[in-house]
């Protein structure tokens, strides 16, 4: 019978930390457009660090805010949240990790959007959240939905930060690619092997729906 | 139906500072491109603010920085057609005129709304198309529906044929003008051709690095452009520096010749402006011998380069155009111009600066 907890809680881990990184990534991207260039540059080195460090760093520097011996660990602690050695705090690290994809595609695409479509919408009536949504959201559709992908492949497959800050404990932070490790090391090749086999299948599914998402919308593009 | 405009706002080295009002009617703000004429409809619009200055429309402030009036755009019911049209790419033609009637509540009246847009504006058919399956006027008169279903109290177009073929510029020239000739609202335009200018509006205010060197009645401004810069825009190709020798008279030193003038000449005079289309070759004031340069053909004009025989060969030869049935099959030696078609062109404030 094997233990199918490194699954969903990769799942879990990824879903989680995609929403979140979506809806963060959006916002610190539209606003970031619209800043002045040099707050822009600096706020964008800032955003992006996780993406060119190497994840153990990162991790590093999440134990250095959230170890338990911390002054925001412990503060933390006292409500009962606890970002060490739980699975909850795999999705702050792949959070952390997926951020910088998900900002910088979506910013690159707010800002090739068409700024006078936004400004027509305004001189037509329209509320700004119906222009973000209905507008701006639909005509940066491919960079976003991209991001996301991005940001969801990279959450599912962290394992740098994650293993820093949560380690491998069976059953509570197991996930697929520090299972993938853990058996591999303890000469499991066949155990090992069959995660990765799992990983791939959930890889090429997202890259499926992908592009079946892609092609419906170009059919629908067509009269 | 008025529209009062005075702003002020600084861009750097560029600053614009315009004023004006407008009537019902199309209203021209005609100048090159980077005079200021797009962001003063921005400034109008609210997508841009002004610096200080003040926007009312009939009646209704729209910006007034003494007492800290800012209307955000949504609010001040001011049409805006856009260069490229700016159709939501993602809408069919219907949802982009429907996001014109998202403040009517009633769904019976807003599909009434609706299908007399699409009467009005010919769309009929095209309902469910998307904008990048329809050709530029198709484009511009789902633009113009969508814009003209919220009913604004001010329609503003900015360069509207800019974004379309040659041949299809002057059908739509002719449909927008009928389309807008009983439309009773106030309509600003901008644009940097004197063809569209002189076609459809009633006013025309000439404008040139941030500033309105003139405005005047569409005619009125062709006949009598001013200053340099609006004789440029109305598409005066003759302009020389000129000095005034007497009360109806002025020497042009670049042509070396003497012109009398219809009217009294002012001061603070400039240059003076010849019209290529209006020499004449027979009897008639200030004629003086020419010599001939330069033909250049069109498909139905000829225009013929010459100098004055007093012109130095260093300044640029003077055109004089005319209908190619009318190009004589000898050269004439002298050519004259009637006082009435001398423009006496002044300084005006902005060129300050001597040329």
């Amino acid at each position: 019978m094997t233990d199918w907890y490194p699954l969903w809680n990769s799942l879990r881990i990824a879903a989680i930390s995609c929403a979140v990184v979506f809806f963060l990534g959006i916002f610190f991207a539209y606003y970031a457009a619209r800043l002045p260039r040099i707050v822009k540059g600096i706020l964008d080195v800032i955003l992006t660090l996780p993406m060119v460090l190497p994840p153990t760093v990162c991790g590093y520097f999440l134990l250095l805010v959230f170890g338990l011996r911390r002054p925001i660990g412990l503060w933390l602690a006292t409500y009962g949240i606890r970002f060490v050695m739980t699975w909850y705090g795999g999705v702050l690290a792949a959070t952390v990790v997926a951020f910088p994809l998900m900002y910088r595609t979506a910013r690159g695409a707010f800002e090739a959007f068409d700024e006078t479509l936004a400004y027509s919408g305004k001189t037509l009536g329209l509320s700004n959240a119906f222009i973000f949504w209905r507008i701006r959201m639909p005509a940066c559709r491919q960079g976003i939905l991209a991001g996301t992908v991005l940001a969801f492949a990279r959450a599912l497959g962290e394992y740098g930060a994650t293993s820093m800050l949560i380690g491998y404990t069976p059953g509570r932070t197991a996930t697929i690619s520090t299972t993938v490790y853990q058996l591999w090391r303890t000469d499991d090749e066949r155990g090992a092997l069959f995660w990765v086999l799992v990983n791939l299948a959930i890889s090429t599914v997202v890259l499926l729906i992908v592009n079946l998402l892609e092609s419906r919308r170009k059919k629908a593009v067509k009269p | 139906m008025s529209l009062f405009v005075d702003i002020h706002k600084s861009y750097g080295a560029f600053s614009l500072d315009v004023a004006f009002e407008a009537e019902s009617g199309i209203t021209c703000l005609l100048g090159a491109s980077g005079c200021g004429k797009s962001l003063t409809l921005k400034c109008i619009a609210g997508i841009e603010t002004p610096d200080r200055g003040r926007i009312v429309l009939d009646g209704r402030t729209l910006f007034d920085s003494e007492i800290r009036v800012n209307l955000p755009p949504q609010k001040r019911r001011v049409g805006y057609l856009f260069q490229n049209y700016a159709l939501f790419p993602n809408m069919t033609v219907r949802e982009n005129i429907l996001c014109g009637l998202r403040s009517e509540k009633n769904r019976v009246e807003r599909e009434r709304k609706l299908q007399e847009m699409i009467a009005v504006m010919q769309l009929g058919g095209l309902e469910d198309r998307k904008p990048d399956e329809l050709s530029g006027g198709q484009q511009q008169r789902v633009a113009l529906a969508r814009i003209l279903a919220t009913e604004p109290a001010l329609l503003m177009l900015d360069e509207p044929f800019s974004a379309l073929d040659a041949h299809l510029r002057d059908s739509l020239k002719i449909e927008l003008r009928d389309r807008l000739v009983d439309y009773g609202k106030t309509v600003l335009m901008v644009t940097h051709s004197r063809d569209e200018a002189y076609n459809l509006s009633r006013m025309i205010a000439v404008m040139d690095a941030g500033r309105i060197l003139a405005m005047n009645e569409t005619k009125a401004l062709f006949r009598n452009p001013g200053s340099v810069s609006a004789a440029i825009l109305t598409g005066c190709k003759n302009i020389a520096s000129a000095i005034r020798t007497g009360e109806y008279e002025v020497e042009v030193p670049e042509w070396g010749i003497r012109l009398e003038t219809a009217e009294p000449v002012g001061d603070g005079l400039e240059a003076v402006g010849l019209r290529a289309h209006y020499f004449n070759a027979g009897a008639g004031k200030n004629r003086y011998p020419v010599r001939f340069v330069e033909e250049m053909e069109e498909p139905f004009e000829t225009i013929l380069q010459f100098r004055y025989v007093g012109q130095s060969s260093e300044t640029p030869p003077v055109w004089w155009r005319l209908s190619k049935e009318k190009k004589p099959s000898v050269f004439p030696e002298e050519l004259g111009i009637a006082p009435a078609n001398v423009l006496l062109l002044y300084r005006t404030d902005s060129e300050r600066e001597p040329r």
